[in-house]
């Protein structure tokens, strides 16, 4: 209770801010965000568990999970609308987590906009350089170039109701990037648009990050979405960081089958480790890469690296019949037993269900997952 | 079913004639008698503007005319100050209550403000009357009965009902536009003043209304808070129709009706063009 007062009563009490240690600074250069150690419950639930990342300068980077993985709290810690138990904040390498949302460097795009419903485009666009006293005509100049920047010049008049929702998502974005924020959050602002416009708004948002340079952190439960703009990606799940890294890694190399298994394409195949880089699956013995920590564990491998070879291959060659073959256009999707094992073919390749055929699961391909 | 055909519609129809008339005729009947000539009665004699002139009539000369313009004064100046002072108190308690308090305050704070707006008039009056007695032996003169008293009254039962609508466009406006005011670098004085307060203005006004209009309605409180020198219209009427219903009563009637109505009307165009 006493600290639901002070929290209260200091966002508009406390004005000290400490300055930056040496070690931060030096610690991690260029980055703009750093996100340490952050834990949060709510009650009994533990929602954030001791999780880490970092921003650098001009990045996109994507927190991606499924509903309830913690990943908007960590973006509301972030922005200063909620406050962790434990763990620190650095922004442009100053800790902030003793400042109140309106005292730090960085500019929200809510999932539903939070547009001001009594104030013109024009004016949602200025309210945050209106807060911070800039003159007038460097107010007029700012929005206008925003607006204009984002294809919003003939709205400016407008109030949120006379507008689309499409539109609407461009002024909440204009108002956020106008104040030139150190980083940029962006809660899920895609998730009310529909399918088309939703590909055109990542699109522009990745160009209007490019642009800008400035460092972006984009937070959905779309890993298309999430592929499509981030620079890297941070995957949680139940309140931890479950992998990081640049987005193709995320997705060609899952280290556990919740990141398999998230990007929803790859083959998990169960194993029993046998030999340093030899394992026994329920589609044959198998040569793996790195050796596995367990016993009993996984293996993943996407099905587009699944090769089919006219005779049996030097190495993990698996013998399969055809069960079912899916025509998708630009692609072949062919479901095979043993396993079953999802393949994903060029559609040149016109195999019938019954068929037998060879195929290979390359080794640098096949990932040992941690569990 | 809203846009149903036939029998249902024509049945909709009329309940909606029907409802509108048990509300309007017998106002309409108190408008048409202000205008009968005889002095009581509901005997129709003829058509005449006397009773309206006789109310404006010179005060100095008729006791009629002084008694009501008197009472009068007393009813606007009483709902006026109440309004104001529970209008502000309301505002203030519906947002104090968004305090991120502990759910179990909060529940308990949710439950508890309503009560003055459902409790029985009689039985608040009957508190207020001891609460009265009580602080007039700590401090004299301050609570006896008259306008003091009957201000603090109005206030107290004025502001649930300012609370209740002020905190449920509260609600309704919802924690993410302040979130975002204060994303956007805004302190919480320019946040309160540039984005809850403009949303919160409607209600605000629709909370003074109510107040206002409940305090000119209000018999019950007033009549066990008045003192001599302030009673007001409710209290007017009921005293002289003890002596019988003068036709003058329906001309006072008509004219308070004509009042609050006027006064809705102004105070509606007036939130409109605010909202827009």
């Amino acid at each position: 209770m006493i600290q639901r007062l002070r929290d209260f009563f200091s966002s508009s009490a406390r004005r000290i801010t400490r300055p930056p240690t040496e070690s931060e600074a030096a610690r991690n250069p260029g980055c703009s965000l750093v996100v340490e150690n952050v834990s949060k419950s709510f009650g009994k639930t533990q929602i954030l568990n001791d999780v880490s990342f970092t921003a650098e300068a001009g990045e996109f980077v994507t927190l991606l999970g499924p509903s309830g993985c913690g990943k908007t709290t960590l973006l509301r810690i972030i922005a200063g609308l909620d406050r962790s138990d434990r763990g620190r904040i650095l922004l442009a390498g100053r800790a902030v987590d003793h400042l109140p949302a309106n005292r730090r460097p960085v500019n929200t795009v809510f999932q539903n906009y939070a547009l001001f419903p009594h104030l013109s485009v024009f004016e949602n666009v200025a309210f945050g350089l209106r807060s911070r006293s800039i003159p007038d005509p460097e107010v007029r100049d700012r929005v206008r170039s925003s607006l204009s920047m984002l294809k919003l010049d003939d709205l400016a008049e407008r109030y949120p109701h006379q507008i689309s929702g499409g539109q609407k998502q461009r002024v909440a974005l204009a108002r956020a990037v106008v104040n030139e924020p150190e980083v940029l959050l962006l809660d899920e602002p895609m998730s009310a648009l529909d399918a088309k416009l939703r590909a055109e708004v990542q699109l522009d948002l990745r160009r209007l990050q490019r642009a800008l340079g400035k460092t972006f952190v984009l937070v959905t439960h779309d890993q298309d979405e999430a592929m499509t703009v981030s620079d890297r990606i941070v995957l949680m799940n139940k309140g931890r960081i479950e992998q990081q890294g640049v987005t193709a890694e995320v997705y060609e190399r899952p280290q556990s089958r919740f990141a398999a298994e998230f990007f929803g394409a790859a083959n998990l195949i169960s194993a029993q480790r046998v030999g340093a880089t030899l394992v026994f699956t329920t589609v044959g013995a198998l040569r793996v890469q790195t050796t596995p920590q367990w016993e009993f564990g996984t293996l993943a491998i996407h099905p587009e690296w699944i090769e089919l070879c006219e005779n049996e291959p030097p190495e993990n060659g698996v013998r399969g019949v055809v069960r079912e073959s899916f025509y998708r256009g630009d692609h072949v999707e062919l479901i095979i037993e043993p396993g079953p094992l999802r393949v994903q073919l060029s559609p040149r390749a016109r195999l019938t269900p019954g068929s037998s055929v060879w195929l290979a699961l390359p080794a640098e391909r096949l990932e040992v997952l941690s569990d | 079913m809203s846009s149903g055909r036939g029998p249902w519609r024509a049945l909709t129809t009329v309940a909606a004639f029907f409802g509108f008339g048990l509300l309007y005729v017998p106002l309409l009947a108190v408008a048409m008698y202000s205008f009968n000539t005889a002095e009581r009665g509901l005997i129709w004699t003829g058509f005449s503007v006397r009773w309206y002139i006789e109310l404006l009539a010179d005060p100095e000369t008729s006791r009629r005319a002084r008694e009501i313009r008197e009472v009068a004064v007393n009813t606007l100046v009483l709902g006026g100050a109440s309004t104001v002072i529970s209008t502000v108190l309301g505002t203030l308690l519906a947002l104090g209550m968004r305090f991120p308090w502990p759910s179990s305050v909060s529940r308990l704070l949710e439950s508890i403000v309503d009560i003055p707006a459902v409790a029985p008039d009689i039985t608040f009056a009957a508190v207020l009357v001891m609460a009265f007695n009580v602080l007039r032996r700590v401090v004299d003169h301050w609570f006896e009965p008259g306008m003091t008293t009957m201000i603090i009254s109005h206030v107290t039962f004025e502001i649930a009902f300012v609370t209740l609508i002020v905190r449920s466009r509260l609600v309704a406006i919802g924690p993410t536009l302040s979130e975002a005011a204060m994303d956007l670098y805004a302190s919480p004085w320019r946040h309160f003043r540039r984005v809850t307060l403009p949303l919160l203005w409607p209600a605000i006004v629709g909370g003074a209304m109510l107040a206002f209009t409940l305090s000119l309605n209000d018999f019950v409180i007033s009549f066990f808070t008045s003192g001599p020198r302030s009673v007001t219209l409710p209290l007017y009427v009921y005293q002289s129709q003890m002596r019988g219903v003068r036709t003058d009563l329906f001309a006072i009637s008509t004219l308070l009706l004509i009042g609050v109505a006027a006064s809705i009307m102004i105070l509606e165009r007036l939130t409109r063009w605010r909202h827009n």
